[in-house]
């Protein structure tokens, strides 16, 4: 299955979740203060394990940076 | 009124000792950041949200959290309300804060805001329980109308994002204070300490300062100059100033003086 993460193609198992897409980023730092979107929606953080995504889902990981 | 030591403000119920808030978008480095926030006193700091770079190094939050302030997350860069609505949305996820500094951008060369989607997205977000505080024009109508939707306080810019050209319209300013029930925090434009005074001086409750900070040669001592702006501004305006007058007046007496013949 193939979904976009961060604007990239990238190719997951199908049924694979928001939590196996954050694992197969290798976030640097950890999860914390990271958010996610998925289709332009939230996703909350305890939803992760459980939220299937679908193939040409939208994945958006965000994270803290400095900004005015 | 005496001038008393103590002098905090409230936003949303959250009493700040510091009237200076920082923006930590600018700094060369991390350790940079964290100097100057320590020399700026700030207690609420903004920061923003992007897709997570791999390469990036250390974790901003960390630092923010060892300085020991609030955060407050920004809508930098959404040019519409349903961005800006979602990117709130996804700062209240990631920080466990439901405090925003909203922005809705109108264009990239002026960075000015769009009002009628700051309006929308102001609204939008005060419903769904955020504490909202709107990076604004210096608009005192659309000010009022922000405030009348719910927000926590206004940011009126001085002049636009990074320009440092200070306060363009005082006049506009001091309406918007004159007229808000709510704190109004001097926003954008601030290029060195005297702005931020003379914000502080026309009765603004706080100022935000970014670039004037973090883009200075030495950061660490802007921040306490801007810092020290803010002080003086404020005790300025809270002494009462005297009226600008068109001649002179003298301040020694002229009784008693002496002739000469």
């Amino acid at each position: 299955m193939r979904v976009l993460v961060n604007g990239e193609p990238t190719e997951l198992e199908s049924g694979a979740t928001v939590q196996s897409a954050l694992a197969a980023l290798e976030l640097p730092g950890g999860e914390r203060g990271v958010a996610v979107a998925v289709d332009a929606e939230v996703v909350p953080r305890g939803q992760w394990p459980a939220r299937e995504l679908s193939e040409g889902a939208r994945v958006e990981v965000l994270r803290a940076i400095q900004g005015g | 009124m005496a001038v008393t030591r103590e002098d905090t403000f409230e936003i949303a119920g959250r009493e700040l000792t510091s009237r200076l808030l920082l923006g930590t978008g600018g700094f060369r480095s991390l350790e940079a950041m964290a100097a100057a926030i320590e020399a700026s006193g700030a207690e609420l700091v903004t920061v923003a949200l992007r897709r997570i770079d791999p390469a990036s190094r250390g974790s901003l939050v960390d630092v923010l959290d060892t300085a020991g302030v609030q955060l407050l997350p920004n809508t930098a860069g959404c040019f519409t309300a349903r961005d800006a609505v979602l990117t709130a949305k996804l700062a209240r996820e990631a920080f466990e804060t439901d405090w925003v500094k909203l922005e809705v951008i109108g264009d990239e060369h002026t960075l000015l805001p769009d009002a009628p989607a700051l309006l929308e997205a102001a609204e939008e977000l005060v419903d769904e329980g955020f504490t909202v505080l709107p990076y604004t024009n210096d608009d005192p109508i659309l000010a009022r109308r922000l405030e009348d939707v719910g927000c926590a306080a206004v940011m009126p810019l001085g002049s636009p994002i990074g320009s440092g050209q200070g306060l363009l319209n005082p006049y506009n300013l001091r309406l918007i204070r004159e007229r808000a029930q709510i704190p109004v925090i001097l926003d954008a434009g601030v290029g060195t300490a005297s702005d931020a005074a003379l914000a502080m001086e026309l009765g603004c409750d706080a100022v935000l300062c970014a670039s004037a900070i973090s883009r200075a040669e030495d950061p660490v001592t802007m921040a306490r100059a801007v810092r020290l702006g803010v002080e003086a501004g404020r005790l300025a305006h809270r002494a009462g100033r005297i009226p600008r007058r068109l001649y002179a007046e003298a301040s020694t007496t002229d009784a008693g003086r002496g002739e000469f013949g």
